[in-house]
């Protein structure tokens, strides 16, 4: 069991991360936190200084951080994007094709059953931020 | 029909390979209730009053005889030998165990079937017209269209958590018989004067217990744009939708809210974020999916003659059987409302049988329709008196189709835990009412749609007449509502007094059709008499 998922090579931000008003004010600040009602476009102008943004699901149920962490990736964000709080295993594969790239889940997650989550399903629909050919383009080259 | 490649198949695989597993973790205690039901409804497996029930996906209402002897088998199997037709042109099953779930959605993935997002706050199964590509006047057939919308809309990432369900209906037609105004998103293929193919869309329709007719935000979306324009509806959805009241939640909520110009200025100012990123779909891929919606092998120079010499059948042929586009065929309803039946119920001896005939007798094609009845789209106007026989026979032949014992009904409180009352005695009781044909015949097209709760599963926003069952101190009341419709005309229909018992109702039913027999002009219908003479008669009689 794990509480701890990352899926990057650098090293991790270490200070901690501000809400978006704080962030938006502080000018060497480089670690965000982004509630569910946030509109996360206002990072975009300053999308250079982010080194981690954590997006808040307060309630799995809720899934306006999915919108945001794809606008952050359109938008070019490279850095760290990380889904904290109530994020259960079923819910990953998703968020990892929305672009997310680390996890800090409230409840320890089955490394097993993720493990099998993330490998189950070997063809998309769409398009998505990870990066996955949609089966329209594998059909046509 | 469309038929999956390996990719389609894998992917229904793993879903009942992943459903497998997230029931097996739910027996095992892995997963609380609630962390479990999002997934199992995402899957379509709703807990009821009395046991699971399993709604299974017909995308936009077109399957083949080899899928219904598969549902039938289902039926026979897993359930209690019968499967209900829904109004969204879905099958669901009543009594099914959590334990054997799985295995029913293996048995539909080997007949390219499944239950995916079939509910849940996910994007439903798509609805469309059901004389699509059978029908004179369509633009073209909506199909190709509708399964590309069914793939994009599939475990999509970003959408799979949204504020609420969200409802997608398309038709190629002026003649709206997928309530497309009644939707979350509502299409109608159209083409410009340029020649060019696109749709209007309609946002922000729906029923529930606050209806709204989608207003038209966009006349003409160039086709090749339809997916990164629903998506840019979906993501103002998803961020700025209510989240606080499940009441609430809906995308008509925001629609209505916002205003639909303030609405749909947010959809473009997002869609302008989108578009330069936006990977639409190649047109290769419609036009290979396309290739799977030909035209059927029609026969040539064939009679346009049917032999009508046997009264019943011509009844039946003038009130089931619907023009057909080529020369010497026929669409033919079938309807699930007989007599003493219940609205959308089927047996699995019936949907063996209507396997059967479709495949002898209408290149292997049904639909499902709205009204919870069947249709077999291309059949031989020689080969209808023999399907209207075999019909007969199994109880499918009655003659009924939009008359006033054709009731769209819910399960009401029969079986659904969201029901404050029930909604198929009262739809029973009123065909009673109104058994003889001639009669019904001589009252002509008339919509009655009945609900047993505020959720207007039953549509009865939509009818003519609808019927809306509530909890009143612990009995079940029936209120009355006149003036809807679900057509191209739609509008909502509006309730008229205070509510009545379950017989009540029905004399009240019968009190309204009363007052448009007697003030109705040549060829009106119910609903064209209540428009021009409005409500006031109406209650005159039924409250005087």
């Amino acid at each position: 069991m794990v509480d701890n998922l990352r899926f990057r090579d650098d090293d991790p931000a270490d200070e901690p991360a501000v809400t978006l008003d704080a962030f938006l004010d502080q000018a060497n600040a480089a670690s965000v936190r982004i509630e569910p009602g946030d509109d996360v476009r206002r990072l975009i102008p300053v999308l250079d200084r982010v080194r981690l943004v954590e997006v808040d699901f307060p309630r799995f149920r809720d899934g306006r951080g999915y919108s945001s962490a794809r606008i952050l990736r359109e938008a070019g964000y490279k850095g760290e994007l990380k889904a904290v709080g109530d994020v259960l295993v079923d819910q990953i594969l998703f968020m990892r094709r929305c672009g997310f790239d680390s996890f800090a889940p409230d409840a320890p997650i089955d490394e097993e059953v993720l493990a099998r989550a993330l490998e189950r399903y070997r063809h998309v629909y769409q398009p998505a931020e990870d990066g996955l050919k949609p089966v329209w383009a594998l059909r046509h080259g | 029909m469309y038929r999956y490649d390996k990719y389609d198949q894998a992917i229904v695989d793993a879903r009942v390979d992943e459903f497998r597993d997230q029931a097996r973790r739910r027996l095992a205690g892995e997963l609380t209730e609630d962390q479990f039901k999002p997934l199992r409804l995402k899957n379509g497996l709703y807990l009821q009053l009395h046991a699971y029930m399993l709604r299974v996906a017909i995308p936009y209402g077109t399957f083949n005889g080899r899928q219904m002897r598969k549902l039938a088998h289902i039926a026979r199997t897993y359930d209690r030998g019968y499967g209900h037709f829904t109004t969204r042109q879905n099958i669901q099953y009543n009594w099914i165990k959590l334990e054997e779930a799985a295995d029913i959605l293996a048995e539909l993935a080997t007949v390219e079937m499944h239950a995916i997002q079939t509910s849940g706050e996910s994007i439903r199964n798509i609805s469309s017209d059901q004389y699509a590509g059978a029908a004179a006047e369509e633009l073209a057939d909506p199909r190709p269209w509708a399964e590309l919308i069914r793939q994009a809309t599939t475990f999509h990432p970003e959408f799979s958590y949204l504020p609420r369900k969200f409802k997608i209906a398309l038709t190629a037609s002026p003649t709206d018989r997928a309530a497309i105004r009644l939707h979350d998103i509502g299409l109608r293929l159209v083409r410009n004067e340029a020649g060019e193919d696109g749709f209007e869309v309609y946002v922000g329709g729906g029923m529930g217990r606050t209806p709204f007719v989608a207003p038209l935000i966009r006349p003409f979306l160039p086709a090749d744009q339809l997916f990164s324009y629903v998506e840019a509806v979906l993501r103002v959805w998803n961020r700025y939708g209510r989240r606080d009241n499940i009441h609430k939640a809906r995308i008509k909520i925001l629609v209505h809210d916002l205003g639909a110009e303030e609405f749909t200025r947010q959809v473009e100012a997002e869609w302008q974020e989108i578009l330069p990123l936006a990977e639409d779909f190649p047109h290769a891929e419609l036009a290979r999916i396309a290739t799977f919606f030909p035209a059927p092998p029609y026969e040539t120079g064939l009679s346009d003659e049917i032999d009508l010499s046997d009264p019943d059948f011509a009844l039946w042929v003038g009130q089931n059987v619907h023009a057909h586009k080529a020369p010497g065929y026929a669409i033919a309803n079938i309807s699930l409302k007989p007599l003493h039946g219940i609205p959308g119920d089927v047996s699995a001896e019936q949907m063996d049988l209507i396997a059967d005939l479709a495949e002898r007798l209408s290149f292997d094609e049904i639909r499902a329709t709205h009204a919870q009845n069947l249709v077999l789209p291309h059949v031989r106007k020689a080969d209808l008196y023999q399907l209207w026989r075999a019909l007969d026979e199994a109880g499918l032949a009655t003659a009924n189709l939009d008359l006033v014992s054709d009731i769209i009904a819910c399960p009401g409180l029969d079986y659904c835990s969201l029901a404050n009352a029930r909604s198929i005695p009262v739809a029973q009781k009123i065909a009673e009412r109104f058994a003889d044909l001639d009669r019904q015949r001589g009252l002509g097209e008339l919509k009655i749609k009945i609900s047993g709760c505020i959720n207007a599963c039953g549509h009865h926003h939509a009818g003519h007449i609808g019927i809306l069952g509530v909890d009143r101190k612990g009995e079940e009341n029936y209120q009355l509502l006149l003036g809807g419709s679900g057509a191209e005309d739609a509008s909502l229909a509006r309730i008229i007094g205070p509510g009545f018992s379950e017989d009540g109702v029905v004399d009240a039913v019968e009190k309204a059709i009363d007052t448009y027999t007697s003030l109705r002009s040549e060829g009106e219908r119910f609903l064209d008499t209540y428009r021009r003479v409005g409500v006031e008669p109406f209650k005159a009689a039924i409250y005087g």
